[in-house]
C-alpha cells in the first residue's frame, strides 16, 4: 500500500508535466486507433463479401466488357446456380465531387443473390415495375437526402448524356458490415437506350456475378469459367467476390501501406515524449533514490517504482484516449463520409491501443529505472540536479 | 544585455538524453510533415512535366480521361485539317490519334515470392509514328522501337520495373493475340514512364475497336489554341473537350493530390500537437532545474527580457535541430519510386519524393513554429520570476 501511495503521490508532485504527459499520450492513442480504423475502413468491402459469390470480368481489365450472351453459357457450368449481369455506371450526380457508385444490374436475379439488402416488398415490386426506377440504399438516401418518388439526374463519362432515374425503392441493412451506399438501376433500360444511340455498345456486359452453392468448390467453377472462353475475344477472369474486391484495396496498397507505417511513427513518437518526462523525473530525483536507498530499500523495490510510475502515467493517457477513440471515428467518419462508407471500430483496435501503451510505460520506465537502480548511494546523495 | 548563443546551445549539450529524445519526436514529425509535402510535389511534377506545352488533348465531351473518351475517325479528320494544326516538313499535319485501353497486369510482388500476384491497371497506348513525335521525351534506352503494322509493343520504364512478365522477348497476350515486348522506353520521369506503347492500327484491330479514344496535337503557336479551341467547340459535327497537354494531365492529379495532402496535414497536426507537449515539457524541467541559476544572471544584471529570449532560443534551437535532421531523414526519401493507382485515370502511375526548396523552407518554418510555441510558456515562466525567491532556490 506504501508503495502504490509513494507511486501516486509522486506523479502528482509535478503536476503540470504528468498533465501534459498524459495529454501527449490521449493524443497518440487516439490517433493510433483513429488510423488504425482508417486502415481497416478499405477492407469494409471485402468484409462484406460473400463467399458464395464469384465475379466474372474481362481479363484484360474492367474497363473492357464481355458479351451478354456469356451468361447463359456462364450458367450452364455445373456447380452454378444463378447468374445475374452488373455495369458500372460512373455516373455523377450534380457535381463531381458527389461520388457515389451506380450499378446497371438485372434486377430479378441480382438481388436474390444479395439477401444482406433488405427491401420492403411493396417497394421492391413497384422499382421492378418501373423500367427507369431506382434501388437506393438507406446510407446513400440518407446522404443526399433522396426520397422514394424523387428523381436522381445523373451524368455519365462513360455512357454520354443526361440520364434520369426515379428513386422506387430505399432499402436498409440486414447487419453491420453490410454496405448500402450505391445505387443501382435497371440493365435493360441502360441496353435500349445504348442499342438506340450507340449500337456497338449495346448487349456488354460489365461483370457477371455467379452464385454457386458450395463455397469450397469456388476455385474449380472459376476455372470451368474461364475454361469456356479461353481463346475467345473476350477472355474472362473469374475470381470471389472477396479477392475482387480486395483487389481493390491492392491497386492503392501503397497508401494504405503508408498510413499503416504512419501509425507505428505514432507510437515512437510518444514513447520518445514518455521516455523524456521519465528520464527528467529521475534525473531530478537521484537524490531522492539515494536517500530511499540508504533508509534500506534494495536496488529492484527502487526501480519498481520508477516502473510503476511509467505504467501508472501509460495506463491513465491511454485509458483516457482509449475512452475517447469511438467519439473521435464517429467525428471523422462525419466527415469524410463521402470516401468511407463504413468505419468499423473493431476490438483489435482496442487490443492494439492497450499494447502500445504497455509499450510506452515499459520503455520509458526501464532506462531511468536502471539508472536510479545503479546509482552508488554516496554519488546520489551528492547529486544536485 | 542578450545571453549569448554559445550559452543557449550548451545548455542543450549538457542534457544530452532529454535533448536527444525532444529533437528526435520533434524530427520524427518533421519527417512524415516533409515526405507527405515531398510525394504531394512528386504526384505534381510527374504530371505536369508529362505535358508538352505546345500539345493539345482532345477528347469526347465530358469523357474527362482518355480511356472513356471515344471519337470517330471523321472526328479525328476534322481535328486533324484545323488550320491551327503545325504542318511537318512535307506539310503533313502534326497530329496523332491514338487509343488507350486499360489492361490489368500482374505488379511484380514485395512482399516474397509465395504471395498472389496482385494485379494493378497499366495504361496501353496505340499510336501511330507521328505519336512517337509529339513526345521527343521518350527515349529508347533498351532494345528497339515497335514496327508499325505488327504487334509489337515497347514498354515504360516505370512498368518494366514493377510489373511481372514484361521483360524484352517476353509476350503478354490480350485481345486474342500474343504481344512482345522488343523495347523499354524512358520517359525522363513522365506519366509515359507508367505506359505501354504500340501501333494504333493493330491495336484498333485486335480490340474490335471503330473509334480512337484522343487525338493530340501540335499546335502552330501556343497561341493558337484559343482559336483551335473555339473553332472545335463552335463545330455542330464535333461534341470534344480541348486542352492543352500539360493542363490535361497536371488535372489527372487533383483527387490524388488532395487526398495525399489531406490525410498528410491531418496527421501533422496530430503529431504536432505531441511533440509540442515534449517540447513544452522539456522546457519547463529546463527552467525548473535552473532556477538558482536565473537568480543569479539577473543579480548581473540580465534583463527579463534576455532571460525569456534565451529560453524561447534554447526552444527554437532543439526544434531546429529536430527540423534538420528530420529534413535530412526525409532527403534519403527521394530514392523511392511509389507506384499506385491514379483514382482519375483508374490506372497505375509511378512518381518519386520529390524535395524542393519550398518544402525544405514550410518544414523548418513548421518546426521552429513548434519550438515557439512549445517554449513559449516555460520562457515567460523563467522570465517572471523574482531574484530574491529564485536565488533562494535549493
Amino acid at each position: 500500500m506504501f508503495f502504490l501511495n509513494f507511486v501516486f503521490r509522486n506523479i502528482f508532485r509535478a503536476k503540470l508535466r504528468s498533465t501534459l504527459t498524459i495529454v501527449g499520450l490521449v493524443i497518440a492513442i487516439l490517433a493510433f486507433g483513429l488510423l488504425q480504423t482508417v486502415v481497416r475502413a478499405w477492407y469494409a468491402g471485402a468484409d462484406a463479401a460473400s463467399a458464395t459469390r464469384l465475379i466474372t470480368r474481362s481479363a484484360i481489365s474492367l474497363t473492357f466488357s464481355m458479351p451478354v450472351y456469356y451468361r447463359d453459357k456462364i450458367r450452364a457450368t455445373p456447380g452454378v446456380t444463378s447468374v445475374s449481369v452488373s455495369n458500372w455506371f460512373g455516373g455523377i450526380y450534380k457535381e463531381p465531387k458527389n461520388f457515389f457508385a451506380q450499378f446497371a444490374v438485372d434486377a430479378p436475379t441480382y438481388f436474390p443473390m444479395y439477401p444482406e439488402f433488405v427491401f420492403e416488398p411493396e417497394q421492391y415490386r413497384a422499382f421492378l415495375r418501373d423500367r427507369q426506377g431506382a434501388a437506393i440504399g438507406q446510407q446513400l438516401a440518407d446522404l443526399y437526402g433522396f426520397k422514394v418518388g424523387d428523381t436522381v439526374p445523373l451524368k455519365s463519362g462513360i455512357y454520354p448524356g443526361n440520364w434520369e432515374f426515379v428513386v422506387r425503392a430505399i432499402y436498409s441493412a440486414k447487419d453491420e458490415t453490410t454496405i448500402t451506399r450505391q445505387m443501382y438501376f435497371h440493365y435493360d433500360y441502360l441496353n435500349e437506350q445504348l442499342k438506340r444511340t450507340a449500337p456497338r455498345r449495346g448487349d456488354l456486359a460489365g461483370v457477371f456475378v455467379v452464385s454457386i452453392n458450395d463455397g469450397q468448390a469456388a476455385p474449380d467453377i472459376s476455372r470451368a469459367i474461364d475454361a469456356e472462353f479461353k481463346n475467345s475475344l473476350a477472355e474472362t477472369l473469374t475470381e470471389t467476390e472477396k479477392a475482387f474486391t480486395l483487389g481493390f484495396v491492392a491497386m492503392v496498397e501503397t497508401i494504405v501501406v503508408a498510413i499503416e507505417g504512419v501509425s507505428y511513427v505514432v507510437i515512437l513518437i510518444i514513447m520518445a515524449v514518455a521516455a523524456n518526462t521519465m528520464a527528467m523525473t529521475a534525473r531530478e530525483r537521484l537524490s531522492e533514490y539515494a536517500t530511499l536507498k540508504a533508509l534500506g530499500f534494495k536496488p529492484g523495490a527502487v526501480a519498481a517504482m520508477i516502473i510503476a510510475e511509467a505504467f501508472l502515467l501509460a495506463i491513465l493517457g491511454a485509458g483516457i484516449g482509449m475512452l475517447m477513440t469511438p467519439l473521435v471515428v464517429q467525428g471523422f467518419h462525419a466527415l469524410t463520409v463521402s470516401v468511407f462508407a463504413k468505419m468499423p471500430l473493431v476490438a483489435q483496435t482496442f487490443y492494439l491501443q492497450a499494447a502500445c501503451a504497455v509499450a510506452v510505460g515499459l520503455v520509458a520506465g526501464v532506462v531511468p529505472a536502471v539508472r536510479a537502480a545503479r546509482v552508488k548511494i554516496v554519488d546520489g546523495l551528492r547529486h544536485v540536479a | 544585455m542578450k545571453l549569448p548563443v554559445n550559452y543557449i546551445a550548451r545548455n542543450l549539450w549538457v542534457r544530452k538524453l532529454t535533448t536527444v529524445l525532444t529533437a528526435g519526436g520533434m524530427a520524427l514529425v518533421v519527417f512524415v510533415f516533409a515526405a507527405v509535402l515531398m510525394l504531394d510535389a512528386g504526384l505534381k511534377a510527374t504530371l505536369v512535366a508529362t505535358g508538352s506545352p505546345d500539345n493539345v488533348v482532345v477528347i469526347r465531351q465530358g469523357a474527362q480521361t482518355e480511356i472513356q473518351s471515344g471519337l470517330t475517325r471523321d472526328q479525328a479528320a476534322l481535328i486533324e485539317t484545323s488550320p491551327e494544326v503545325a504542318r511537318g516538313v512535307n506539310g503533313q499535319p502534326l497530329v496523332s490519334k491514338e487509343v488507350v485501353v486499360l489492361n490489368s497486369l500482374p505488379k511484380i510482388s514485395q512482399s516474397g515470392v509465395n504471395q498472389p500476384l496482385k494485379r494493378s491497371n497499366v495504361v496501353v497506348r496505340g499510336l501511330p509514328d507521328m505519336g512517337k513525335t509529339l513526345r521527343p521525351q521518350a527515349r529508347i534506352v533498351q532494345g528497339r522501337m515497335f514496327s508499325a503494322g505488327s504487334s509489337e509493343i515497347i514498354v515504360g520504364a516505370s512498368v518494366a520495373r514493377g510489373f511481372a512478365g514484361v521483360e524484352i522477348g517476353q509476350q503478354l497476350s490480350f485481345a486474342g493475340r500474343a504481344w512482345t515486348v522488343v523495347g523499354v522506353f524512358d520517359a525522363s520521369k513522365t506519366a509515359f514512364d507508367s505506359e505501354i506503347w504500340g501501333d494504333v492500327e493493330q491495336m484498333m484491330q485486335a480490340f474490335r475497336r471503330v473509334v480512337y479514344s484522343s487525338v493530340v496535337a501540335k499546335i502552330s503557336t501556343p497561341e493558337s489554341f484559343v482559336a483551335l479551341k473555339s473553332r472545335l467547340d463552335d463545330d455542330p459535327r464535333l461534341k470534344v473537350d480541348i486542352k492543352r497537354e500539360a493542363q490535361f494531365y497536371s488535372d489527372q492529379s487533383s483527387s490524388l493530390s488532395n487526398f495525399i495532402t489531406l490525410l498528410g496535414m491531418a496527421l501533422s497536426i496530430i503529431f504536432s500537437l505531441g511533440a509540442m507537449i515534449g517540447a513544452t515539457i522539456t522546457m519547463y524541467a529546463a527552467v525548473a532545474t535552473r532556477t538558482a541559476e536565473i537568480g543569479t544572471l539577473r543579480a548581473l544584471g540580465f534583463q527579463r527580457a534576455s532571460i525569456l529570449m534565451a529560453f524561447l532560443l534554447e526552444s527554437l534551437l532543439l526544434a531546429l535541430v529536430g527540423g534538420v535532421v528530420g529534413l535530412i531523414a526525409a532527403s534519403f526519401l527521394t530514392a523511392i519510386t511509389v507506384s499506385t493507382t491514379n483514382f482519375q485515370s483508374f490506372s497505375e502511375l509511378a512518381f518519386a519524393f520529390t524535395l524542393t526548396p519550398g518544402i525544405v523552407t514550410y518544414a523548418l518554418i513548421f518546426s521552429l513554429t513548434m519550438g515557439f510555441i512549445g517554449g513559449f510558456l516555460p520562457a515567460i515562466k523563467a522570465s517572471r520570476m523574482k531574484i530574491v525567491d529564485a536565488l533562494r532556490a535549493d
